[in-house]
């Protein structure tokens, strides 16, 4: 579904990423692992074309979108729920959800994906005259996963859902990224710092390590690995 | 008393066109942090438009009327939507993502090629503004003496608000180009056209500003290329004053420096009426540093 082959970006002078190849197949969970400052968001940024790359190929659905534009690639069916969720503050709930189908003509169907994501996400539902800048940071990572799916993407990105975030909502924030999964046959790319979680839901994991891929493995291989266990597991 | 409310009403309706020019400051800024100074001389020109139509469609003895007042005050905002645009696209745009300050001095740099470029090719010496509507016809309400003019300025300029905030507050544009103010790389991931929005923006502010521009002109006779300089300047510091990117901000700065400038024009500080806005405005910024109703933020301009 997404394929990432040899990728570089740069920061001015500074590489981040020197040579990154990876391979997400359609209806997997993948993960991406890796310390602060690995390179992970800038790999994600770099997928939906937030940051140009100096090398390397990006193919969604075997098609080259390599130097599309953000908005053409959510348009192709990638969506990107962004570090830090990066919700509409100043915008309520509704109509957070609301520019997540901004490209969508089909009446009926986002309306269904509306009716999809309020039974996911309760909270939201409840909450939705509300600006989004009131919501807790649980609550607006809800919201940025259903504003994701609101532009009902084939592959969907996520930058470390648990950030920041109560652990007892991380694990409802992940079981409901494994339903997303099965339910909606999403193909999803999870970047984490949560390695036991992130193992656990993903079928493959690859190791970043600054701006290199350092292994990859089936997620069960990985988390039986004593260098994975060592350095991201605690041991 | 009377005289109170008399001058409540001018200073209103002066506010008035200070807060048409102010919107499109800050809906520039709440997008792209600039200030687009500008955007004063689209006011200017948004007059001479209607000044040339003016004399295209009502040639000398034609009979003036409200259709004909509409179609030129609504083919000058939309001439002024395209050349906003237009100024955004071969100007503003290649300078996207260069420091603030580049854009800033670019911005003057357009504002003095709007203003030489007037004063060469139609000429610096000020033109009667033709009577669209004919000669004023006085109004009385109540204590307030104004004449149909004066009441016009007020009127449109209340329908224009009400338009816009319909726009931002219920459209589905209007609703992307607020979360595009929030955050333009969260917009992008919606599938929003950032550059799509940002032209919208400035097509909007600009179209306001003309309208400013015709109302102005046709309750002070005269107009000039350089009549956008303190107006513009005006208009900015008004929506410094309503917090500079917010909306309601800009229409609410407007208005009161509209009515802090009547009231102290018929004062015995007349004589510094200007430097009076800008008292107030330093006066505001130091106890409110994000104006009226803006947030307070630290920003390096
Ligand atoms: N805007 C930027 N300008 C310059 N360097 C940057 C920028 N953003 C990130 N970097 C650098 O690039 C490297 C990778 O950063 P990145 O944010 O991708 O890491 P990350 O794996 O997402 O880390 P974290 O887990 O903390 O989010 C780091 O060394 C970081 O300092
Ligand atoms: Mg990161």
């Amino acid at each position: 579904m997404l394929d990432v082959a040899n990728i570089k970006v740069k920061y001015g002078q500074i590489e981040a990423l020197h040579d990154v190849s990876i391979s997400v197949p359609e209806g997997k969970i993948v993960t991406l692992i890796g310390a602060n400052g690995a390179g992970k968001t800038t790999l994600l940024r770099s997928l939906s074309g937030l940051l140009p790359l100096s090398n390397g190929k990006v193919e969604l659905h075997g098609e080259d979108i390599t130097r599309e534009k953000p908005h053409r690639r959510v348009a192709r069916g990638l969506a990107h729920v962004p570090e830090g969720r990066m919700v509409f503050a100043n915008l309520s709930i509704a109509e957070n959800l609301e520019m997540g189908a901004f490209l969508r003509k089909d009446k009926d169907g986002i309306s269904k994906d509306l009716a999809y994501v309020y039974e996911l996400f309760p909270r939201l539902e409840e909450r939705k005259r509300q600006q989004a800048g009131t919501l807790s940071g649980g609550e607006q990572q809800m919201l940025a996963i259903g504003r994701a799916l609101m532009s009902a993407p084939q592959c969907l990105m996520l930058d470390e859902p648990s950030l920041g975030i109560a652990p007892i909502l991380t694990r409802i924030i992940f079981d409901k990224i494994v339903e997303i999964n099965q339910e909606r046959k999403l193909t999803i790319l999870l970047v984490e710092q949560n390695v036991n979680l992130a193992l656990e839901i993903s079928s493959f994991g690859y190791v970043i390590e600054t701006g290199n891929i350092l292994f990859e493995g089936s997620s069960q291989d990985l988390r039986n690995d004593p260098r994975v266990r060592e350095a991201y597991m605690g041991g | 008393m009377d005289s109170f409310l008399q001058q409540l009403y001018n200073g209103l309706s002066l506010g008035a066109i200070y807060a048409l020019i102010a919107l499109g400051y800050t809906m520039v800024y709440g997008i792209l942090r600039f200030i687009n100074f500008a955007h004063g001389e689209i006011f200017m020109v948004g007059a001479y438009v209607a000044y040339f139509l003016a004399g295209w469609f009502l040639p000398d003895g034609a009979a003036s009327s409200w259709l004909m007042f509409l179609l030129i005050l609504m083919l000058s905002m939309a001439i002024c939507a395209l050349l906003g645009i237009g100024i955004e696209w071969t100007v503003y745009r290649p300078l996207r993502n260069r420091p603030r300050l580049t854009v800033l001095i670019t911005a003057i740099g357009v504002s003095l090629f709007l203003q030489y470029g007037g004063q060469t090719f139609i000429g610096a010496d000020p033109k009667a503004f033709p009577k669209i509507l004919g000669d004023p016809v006085q109004v009385n309400m109540g204590p307030v003496t104004t004449n149909n003019l004066e009441l016009l300025v007020l009127v449109i300029t209340l329908i224009l608000m009400f338009a816009l905030r319909f726009f931002v507050m219920k459209t589905k544009l209007g609703k992307a180009m607020r979360a595009v103010s929030h955050n333009i790389q969260a917009s992008s991931l919606m599938g929003i056209n950032n550059d799509q929005v940002i032209a919208v923006t400035f097509a909007v502010g600009s179209a306001l500003a003309a309208a400013g521009g015709v109302l102005y002109a046709m309750n002070y006779p005269t107009i000039d290329p350089l009549m956008g300089l303190l107006p513009g300047l005006k208009a900015f510091v008004a929506a410094v004053l309503g917090g500079i990117g917010n909306i309601p901000g800009a229409a609410l700065g407007g208005l009161i420096l509209g009515v802090v400038e009547t009231f102290a024009a018929g004062s015995v500080v007349s004589d510094y009426k200007d430097a009076i806005a800008f008292g107030l405005l330093v006066l505001l910024l130091l106890f409110r540093p994000g104006g009226l109703l803006g947030k307070a933020t630290v920003e390096k301009v």
